[in-house]
Order: structure tokens, then C-alpha cells, then sequence
């Protein structure tokens, strides 16, 4: 039993973070057919955010909480720029959007390389985050647990916001019948702004969670980029429900692959069982009903 | 394009006297050899045009395929090197290290060249066997292969003992008998690389006047109606898929003598995206663009990268963005859009490009 709840624990807060990367683009993604190469870049602006944020505001238990809108607001405003200049060019091409963002994410990538050190920055953990909480005899880092309760938030957050506000109507509206939407007086290029910079700030949040649990540098968005996608395609288009479920079940995969043999081997093999698993449901967990033909 | 194919075959064989014949002469060998390495990107490249721009799928991870091929040719020409003895890297961690199971049949040098045609066919078969009649496409299919790349990847680095690991395999002596030193030999095998380079355009060239281009062409652009019309396309893009992944091995594979090292940064995401790079360059879904283009990427990396590492990202992340958002049909697509906007003055340049696909779809 007790080498069960470790790698669970473990698993359920890098779920967590899987799901906070992939949070965002489950929205542009899934809701917008975007496929945003730079998202992982994004995050990466986020984390860069709260290092920047701690320059200013050096006591450090209050600025991990600052850190975050600020991360939102930037990484979404990035986001909105590339949404303006060159994405809302190519809705027609959604797989070009692809190695577009791969080349904004190569130049965002060499940006952050010169100006900040190349060997990364340190983001400081505040102190509230420092202590364990015990569960089944297993000490549980208070970071981890952080985490986890920021994706729920942002989860929360999200679906209420697609739910409930005139914003998430017109979103979802935008997402089932753009032409009728338009016709009904909803500016739908707005709708894709307000998309694209909500999709990108829900990046940048992920990066102030990620700087608290691993490393701050120009490379870190390149390797949340691709298990992010992978979450998403495994959970289904548009519906966060199957993102949510899918972030969980491949942190937990991965804690318990690399608890029974070594972290890089764990990496394949969550890969391949995501694979595997888009064999046997090519839409993914959950799927919406439609009547195309794929 | 291919409305008169005797012009491409002319062009395939201006191109071969060139490789074959003229830059033996006027280029030096440090520049040959560059040539070289930049013809295996191209071997690669044109596979990638096969299935991206003819098949319409995304391939990013030609890198698994590369590294099938040229991890196949390294262990041969490392053990070739070594000898009876186990190789020198093994042997570093633990003195009295078995060879690894797996590398034993790769001592036999048919073996190693069976591998390296038979290895991609295989995976790439099984693979897109899977994919394909489950209908797998678009993003999903590009952020798959990408991730089997990165997966392929991070497992040779993880494994120090039995592939290598992040340094690679490297310092080969011997090529299938010949030593690798000899200036000699160095030419042979760069006019292997050129030739084969050469092959496999002839064999896209062949592949998109038959019937069989027609059918990968219609598949990427109304996969239902082909469907309707009573083929399978999951066969058509799979026939596509692992004659790209045959090319990509066959270009990793010649890669390892040339370089002289394979590392799995070579065959990594980055690595995948830089292959893409030179087909969207040059233009996807033409007969020269990808082989064009992946030799002028290949020169920037290599003469670029080298001298102004700092700015040599933002320029590929530039030609990604340029390319694709102003010309999707690569730089190949220049000459027919001057064509047209020379006919037609007052229009703007968005119905030309409905028009040079609308031909290229006849085409």
C-alpha cells in the first residue's frame, strides 16, 4: 500500500500540472482549431513573469500570488498579439497554424535565451509552500498540493466562465455555428481575441506553477508542449471534462511508470499508452456529436 | 507541374550533373563533405514532400525514421570498428560488458543494409497501419509522429550503455571496408549520398504521374470523395507515409559516414522540425522544392548556425512564419504567381493563390 500512494500523490499534482498547460489549449485548440505550437512558449512567459514579479516585490509569500494574474494578463497579451498579427490569417488553415507557431515559439525561445542567464532563473518558493502534509504516512510536499488546487480553480473558473457569463455564450456559440452566431450580432472576431488571450493567459499561469516546481529556463516550455497536447487529444475536442480526466490519468501513469523503472523510460511509455489509447478512441475520452464524416 | 514531366526529368538530370560531376570538382572537401550531410536532409526531405505535400500529412517525425536508418549504419560501422572486441564506449562503464543482444546481428553487413530498408517499412507500416484506417489525421496525426520522436529521443539518451547515450556513437574507421580517412573514400561516399539523393526523385517523379500521385493528390484534398469513389485512402497515405520513412532511414543511414556521428539531438524534435523546414522552404509539394530547400536550410544551419548561433533561431522561426503565412507553396510557388499576376494585373494576390492550388490539384 505504501508504495501505491506515493507515486498517486505524485501523480495526481504533475496531472495537475499536465492539466494546467493543457487547460489552454484544450480552449484554443478545441474550441478554435488552433493549433499553438508557442503555447508551451507561453508558459514559459508566464514563469518568466514570476521571476520579474519577485524582482519588484521581494517578499516572497506574497508575490507567487501576484505572479499569477500578472502571468495571466502577460502571457495573454502575448497571445492576443500572436492572435492579431498572423493566426487570424490562417483559420482556414489549421494545420499550417502548426508550424507557424512553431517558428513564433523557436524566435520567443531564443528571446528568453539572451535575456535572461542561459543556464535559467531562480524563482523563489514562498515560505508557505515549504511545509508536508501528511496523508497514509506519506508526506506530501505543500507544493504539490498547491498546484493541485490551482488547476481546480482554474478549472472551476473556466467552465463557469464558459458557462454562465455572455462571454462563454458567445464562445460557445462562436464554436457550434459561426455564421449563425454572426448573424445574431456576436462580433466573432472578437469572440477569437477574447478566445486566444484567455487560452494563452491560462498558459501563463501553468508557467508560475511550473517555475515553483521545476526549473526557470528558455527550454521549459518545449517539454510541457507535446504531453500537453497529447492530454488533450486523449480527452476529447472540446469539452474540458475529458482534458481533466486525461491531465490525471497520465500524471498518475507517468508517477507510477517512473516509480517502477527510470523517469525517461516513463516518458515513452506514457507516450506510447497514449498512442495506444488513441487507437482504440481516435476522438478521444469524450467526444461531441456531430455529423462530419471523420 | 508535372503537365510536362519531361522537363522535371531534364531538370533531375541537370541537377545530377551538378551533384555528381560539378561539385566534385570546383568544391573542396570540407565543403563536399557539408554537401553531403546537407544531401541526406535532402533524401529525407523529399520523402516529407511525398507525404506532406502530396498526402497532405504533417509528418514531424521524420527524425524516428532517420534515426532507424543511421543508428542501424552506426552500429555496423561501430562494430565494424571495434572489431572482435566490444566497443570502446560499452566497455567504459563495466570492463567486462557483453555486447548487447540486439547489436550482435548488425555485425553482418547485409544484415545492417536490410535493416536500414526493412526497419522504417516495418514501423512505419505498422504505425501508419493503425493510424491511418482509424482515420487519425490532421494535428492529431502531426503531434503523434512528433511524439514518437521526442519519445525515440529521450530513450537512446537514457540508454548510455547500449546506444550511447547523448554522446552518440562516433569515430568510425571503417565503411563496409573501406577506410573512412582516405579523401578516396570520402568522395565515394559523399556520390553515394548524391546518387541516392538522385534515386529518390526519380522515384517521386515517378510516383507523382502515376496514377497512384493522382490518388494521394485527391486523398489529401477530398479524402471522403476518395472514399466514395471506392478506394481506401487509409492505403493510399499509407503507401505515402512509408516510402517517406524509407527515405528518411535511407538518409540517416548515409548521414553516419559522412558526419561521422549520430547523436540523438539529430533526431529529436528540433531535429524533425528542422527537416520540415527545408520542405516548406522550397516548397511542399513540388518535385525540387523539398530537396532544394532542405540543401539551402542545411547550408544555414551549418554556415549560419556556426557563425551567428544567436540570430540563427529567429531566422528559422521567420522562414516558418514568412513562408507559411505568405507562401504556402514554398519559394517553387514564385515563378506561377508572377505568371499570374502578370496576366492579370488588377488582382489581388488571395485569388492567385485559390488558383495555383486549384492547378496543382488538376496537376
Amino acid at each position: 500500500m505504501d508504495g501505491l500512494i506515493a507515486p498517486l500523490l505524485n501523480g495526481s499534482a504533475q496531472g495537475a500540472l499536465l492539466l494546467l498547460a493543457a487547460l489552454g489549449l484544450s480552449l484554443t485548440f478545441g474550441q478554435m482549431g488552433v493549433i499553438n505550437m508557442a503555447h508551451g512558449e507561453f508558459l514559459m512567459i508566464g514563469a518568466f513573469s514570476a521571476y520579474l514579479v519577485q524582482q519588484v516585490i521581494t517578499a516572497s509569500g506574497l508575490s507567487i500570488p501576484v505572479a499569477l494574474p500578472v502571468a495571466f494578463v502577460v502571457a495573454g497579451l502575448f497571445g492576443l498579439l500572436l492572435e492579431v498579427t498572423i493566426i487570424r490569417w490562417m483559420y482556414r488553415r489549421p494545420l499550417d497554424t502548426l508550424l507557424v507557431t512553431v517558428g513564433v515559439g523557436l524566435i520567443l525561445q531564443q528571446a528568453a535565451l539572451q535575456i535572461f542567464p542561459s543556464q535559467g532563473v531562480p524563482v523563489e518558493k514562498p515560505r508557505w509552500l515549504d511545509g508536508q502534509l501528511t496523508i497514509l504516512g506519506y508526506s506530501w510536499p505543500m507544493r504539490q498540493l498547491f498546484t493541485i488546487l490551482l488547476a481546480t480553480v482554474c478549472v472551476a473558473a473556466l467552465s463557469a466562465w464558459l458557462k454562465y457569463t455572455s462571454f462563454g455564450r458567445r464562445i460557445r456559440a462562436t464554436v457550434h455555428n459561426r455564421d449563425l452566431a454572426e448573424t445574431t450580432g456576436i462580433s466573432t472576431r472578437g469572440i477569437d481575441r477574447l478566445t486566444f488571450f484567455v487560452g494563452s493567459g491560462l498558459a501563463g499561469v501553468a508557467g508560475v506553477a511550473a517555475s515553483l516546481i521545476g526549473g526557470t529556463n528558455s527550454q521549459m516550455g518545449a517539454q510541457y508542449i507535446i504531453p500537453a497536447f497529447l492530454v488533450v487529444a486523449a480527452g476529447g475536442i472540446g469539452q474540458l471534462k475529458g482534458t481533466v480526466i486525461a491531465a490525471w490519468a497520465v500524471g498518475v501513469a507517468l508517477a507510477f511508470f517512473a516509480y517502477w523503472t527510470t523517469g525517461s523510460l516513463a516518458q515513452v511509455l506514457a507516450f506510447i499508452l497514449v498512442i495506444v489509447f488513441l487507437q482504440l478512441r481516435p476522438q478521444g475520452l469524450f467526444t461531441v456529436r456531430t455529423r462530419s464524416l471523420a | 507541374m508535372t503537365k510536362k514531366p519531361w522537363i522535371s526529368l531534364g531538370g533531375i538530370g541537370v541537377f545530377a550533373v551538378l551533384l555528381l560531376a560539378v561539385a566534385p570538382l570546383v568544391l573542396t572537401d570540407h565543403w563536399l563533405n557539408n554537401l553531403g550531410k546537407y544531401c541526406c536532409w535532402a533524401i529525407a526531405a523529399v520523402g516529407i514532400g511525398l507525404a506532406w505535400g502530396r498526402g497532405g500529412m504533417l509528418v514531424m517525425g521524420q527524425g524516428v525514421f532517420f534515426a532507424l536508418g543511421a543508428y542501424a549504419m552506426a552500429m555496423h560501422l561501430t562494430l565494424e570498428t571495434a572489431g572482435d572486441r566490444v566497443p570502446g564506449f560499452m566497455v567504459l562503464y563495466d570492463p567486462l560488458a557483453p555486447l548487447p543482444m540486439f547489436w550482435e546481428p548488425f555485425r553482418s553487413a547485409g544484415f545492417t543494409l536490410a535493416a536500414i530498408v526493412g526497419l522504417p517499412v516495418v514501423v512505419a507500416g505498422a504505425l501508419g497501419y493503425a493510424l491511418f484506417k482509424r482515420r487519425v489525421k490532421g494535428a492529431y496525426f502531426a503531434i503523434l509522429t512528433q511524439a514518437l520522436a521526442v519519445a525515440l529521443a529521450v530513450l537512446i539518451s537514457s540508454t548510455i550503455r547500449e546506444t550511447g547515450g547523448d554522446t552518440g556513437l562516433s569515430d568510425f574507421k571503417y565503411f563496409f571496408g573501406f577506410v573512412l580517412n582516405d579523401p578516396a573514400n570520402r568522395l565515394m561516399v559523399y556520390l553515394i549520398a548524391a546518387a541516392l539523393l538522385i534515386v529518390c526523385l526519380l522515384a517521386v517523379w515517378q510516383f507523382y504521374r502515376s496514377r497512384f500521385g493522382e490518388l494521394l493528390v485527391a486523398t489529401r484534398d477530398a479524402e471522403e470523395r476518395v472514399r466514395f469513389l471506392g478506394y481506401d485512402p487509409a492505403n493510399v497515405k499509407l503507401v505515402a507515409f512509408v516510402v517517406s520513412a524509407l527515405m528518411a532511414s535511407i538518409g540517416g543511414a548515409m548521414f553516419v559516414p559522412i558526419v561521422g556521428i549520430i547523436t540523438p539531438a539529430e533526431i529529436g524534435a528540433a531535429a524533425s522540425i528542422l527537416m520540415i523546414a527545408g520542405v516548406a522552404l522550397g516548397g511542399r509539394a513540388s518535385l525540387f522544392g523539398p530537396a532544394l530547400g532542405a540543401i539551402a536550410v542545411g547550408w544555414g544551419q551549418s554556415s549560419l548556425g556556426s557563425t551567428w548561433p544567436d540570430g540563427w533561431p529567429y531566422i528559422l522561426g521567420l522562414l516558418f512564419i514568412v513562408v507559411i503565412l505568405f507562401l504556402p507553396n514554398g519559394l517553387s510557388s514564385l515563378p506561377a504567381r508572377f505568371a499570374a499576376a502578370r496576366r492579370k494585373p488588377d488582382v489581388p494576390p488571395t485569388p492567385v493563390i485559390a488558383a495555383a492550388e486549384l492547378e496543382e490539384v488538376r496537376s
